[in-house]
């Protein structure tokens, strides 16, 4: 049976105003855009507030997933695409004209846990959170958790480790980090879209990243990975993970606009943050893309598209926050302003 | 006498069929012929196309694709033995509980233990259950089952843990929670035809079944029963088949985890599953496995069909009853 996601309602409602805004408007430009479902809580409200603004555009965007986003750009069945891996260069190649990507946003993983008692700031280091991914940690009260966590009695519980049964950008950016980390960890499952994990029947996979929310908050002893986003909105308690200068940073804003600001952008705008660097960085803090044609065919769509870009970088990053997103910092705005540029 | 003038006098009644008659007639039986055909074509060309998108896979994997258990997209591995065990435990342990509480049910409902009005109220609830989206019932297990299983569980595995059934604890997710949202989701459509094949024993067979003395009980368990025999076994194979392709509930609800054990507290997986989760991102390589997986996935809901249609004719022909 076919699932509906809240995109696809949302696209329905989407469709459905379009109608009406047609006959009201004669020159309404209509953009289509499809991928990431990370960042599509922000996206969706960033439209639909440019929307409102602007009557005379409609832009549509579904969360299909980074890969079929990707798909999506590339058949060109799309105005514009969005994607938590970025794009490859050989993907890029099969873009006739070129491919403009901009980092839009910038969002945290977070681990989720679940414990009895509902204990508060559990400090996880770095060399123990990927042994709980590799399936060598096995109980909360192991002498490594307890040992880290003094002013929490940990109970003696199997730790449920609950990962994404879909192949998604979040275990990408996960996996990366965790493989960045953790040596056995990178000759293990490795990174990827979708890893091999290890087998343990305490290991159990859930659809996207509300699913995974969902079983984590159902189930005693779990820990999950999640966009920060989903976690606040489930009421979930986040865990403060140990970055490389050996501090505990609890995720949130602070914590991500300080790794963004340890982050150098290169010229292709494609920074990948695996393991940054400073005093107060969230360790699992990752940018996330919007794909563009440099070439449009279609000056009016092109014009629109710019603009809807420089809305995105200056009215949208002031929403970024209260949606659990990270405002980008003003040099990444000022290199993503001048490569709009190329959007003709 | 005067009405048989007024009969001869319309030819509608008696005389030979007109042109058009003919023309209806004909017509008619091409257009259901058309049909039947069709559904065989259909099936056909479904097979076809995803045999044809799966053949690549099947080239490169063999037959060790049926019995690997590990799916890695990063480094090509794939084998579905985990996902063929998950399916048919799940969908097995889901029938023998639906398939219980439906015939049960079922019998209750036409035997007149209930007022006519009270049984009416109770058919419809039930056939309720069948339009609930299976989301709901996903949603439901989590939050609902699971919370109530665990404790049971995990009691079980401490006393009993030495049982293969109970030799892990139930976290969340897992068999036992999928295959009791199956029973539940298979337990309408297993009620409704076992009601109808119940109905369909004539109700002198009833009679006659009294009038040598039985007991209400004896009647229904060895007259009615068997009577219906071929009707309930249909029942119980498109539950079955439900059970196997059912998607949404079981991803929710199974873990994913491509574990083989007989635990009914571990984490396991389907093809379903598999397929729905996996197919919006998949690479090449991984969609030409996928299109294997669902090949097999149809293969198996296509030879239980069959299975439970041949021993439905023997078993009725062993009780001396009739098949259609």
């Amino acid at each position: 049976m076919k699932r509906i996601s809240p995109a696809q309602i949302g696209a329905i409602f989407f469709l459905a105003f379009s109608g009406i805004n047609l006959s009201l408007a004669a020159e309404t430009v209509r953009l289509i855009g499809s991928g990431a479902s990370f960042p599509f809580p922000l996206y969706s409200a960033w439209f639909k507030n440019y929307s409102r603004t602007h009557k005379n555009v409609n832009i549509d965007y579904q969360a299909k997933g980074s890969g079929a986003g990707i798909q999506d750009f590339i058949n060109r069945t799309v105005d514009f695409a969005a994607s938590d891996a970025a794009m490859k260069p050989e993907e890029m190649a099969r873009v006739p004209g070129g491919v403009q990507v901009l980092p839009m946003t910038a969002g945290e993983i977070v681990l989720a846990y679940n414990l009895p008692g509902n204990p508060k700031e559990l400090k996880l280091p770095r060399e123990v959170y990927p042994e709980i991914f590799l399936g060598k940690i096995t109980k909360w009260n192991d002498p490594k958790l307890q040992s880290a966590n003094p002013q929490i009695k940990l109970p003696d519980l199997p730790i449920a480790v609950v990962r994404r049964a879909d192949s998604s950008g979040t275990t990408f950016v996960f996996t990366s980090h965790l493989s960045a980390i953790s040596p056995a960890f990178k000759n293990g499952p490795g990174a990827g879209m979708t890893v091999n994990w290890p087998s343990s029947d305490k290991f159990v996979a859930a659809p996207k990243n509300d699913g995974v929310a969902a079983t984590v908050k159902q189930t005693p002893g779990a820990i999950g990975y999640i966009e920060y986003a989903y976690a606040i909105g489930a009421k979930l308690n986040m865990a403060s993970l140990q970055n490389k200068a050996g501090q505990f940073v609890p995720p949130g804003p602070e914590g991500g606009i300080a790794t963004l600001a340890n982050t150098q952008l290169p010229e292709d705008l494609i920074a990948w943050i695996f393991d940054p660097e400073g005093e107060k960085s969230y360790p699992i803090t990752t940018f996330t893309w919007m794909l563009f044609y440099k070439q449009n065919g279609d000056p009016k769509k092109a014009e629109t598209l710019r603009d809807v870009v420089e809305y995105c970088l200056t009215e949208g990053q002031k929403m970024s926050p209260k949606l659990g997103y990270i405002p980008l910092p003003q040099n990444v705005v000022e290199a993503n302003r001048a490569a709009a540029k190329n959007i003709q | 006498m005067k009405r048989f003038e007024q009969f001869s006098a319309s030819d509608a009644i008696s005389g030979p069929p007109s042109k058009a008659d003919y023309w209806v007639d004909r017509s008619f039986r091409t257009v259901t012929h058309l049909c039947a055909w069709l559904i065989l074509a259909i099936v056909i060309a479904l097979l076809w196309q995803i045999g044809e998108k799966a053949i690549p896979a099947i080239r490169d994997y063999h037959l060790g694709f049926l019995t690997s258990a590990v799916w890695d997209a990063n480094k090509d591995q794939f084998g579905i033995l985990a996902e063929i065990w998950g399916t048919l435990y799940s969908s097995i342990l889901g029938l023998i509980i639906g398939g219980f509480f439906g015939v049960v049910m079922a019998i209750f409902l036409t035997q007149d233990f209930l007022p006519p009005l009270l049984a009416a109220f109770f058919r419809t609830i039930v056939e309720l259950l069948a339009a609930i989206p299976s989301v709901v019932y996903g949603l439901w297990g989590i939050f609902v089952v699971v919370p109530v299983l665990r404790p049971v569980a995990n009691w079980l595995n401490e006393t009993l843990g030495w049982i293969p059934l109970f030799s892990t604890t139930l976290s969340g997710p897992g068999l036992l929670p999928a295959a009791l949202v199956l029973a539940i989701m298979i337990l309408p459509t297993i009620a409704a035809v076992s009601q109808d094949a119940l109905r369909l024993v004539p109700y002198r067979t009833k009679e006659a079944a009294y009038g040598l003395g039985t007991t209400r009980w004896e009647a229904i368990l060895r007259v009615l029963l068997p009577t219906a025999s071929a009707g309930i076994f249909g029942a119980l194979v498109l539950g079955f088949g439900r059970a196997l392709g059912e998607t949404m509930a079981v991803a929710m609800l199974i873990g994913n985890s491509n574990q083989i054990t007989l635990s009914l507290f571990s984490p396991a997986n389907t093809l379903a599953a598999l397929l729905a989760l996996n197919f919006p991102e998949a690479g090449k390589v991984e969609v030409r496995a996928l299109m294997y997986a669902a090949l097999v996935l149809l293969l198996i809901t296509l030879l239980v069909n069959m299975l439970g249609t041949a021993l439905m004719h023997r078993t009725s022909k062993a009780l001396g009853v009739k098949t259609r």
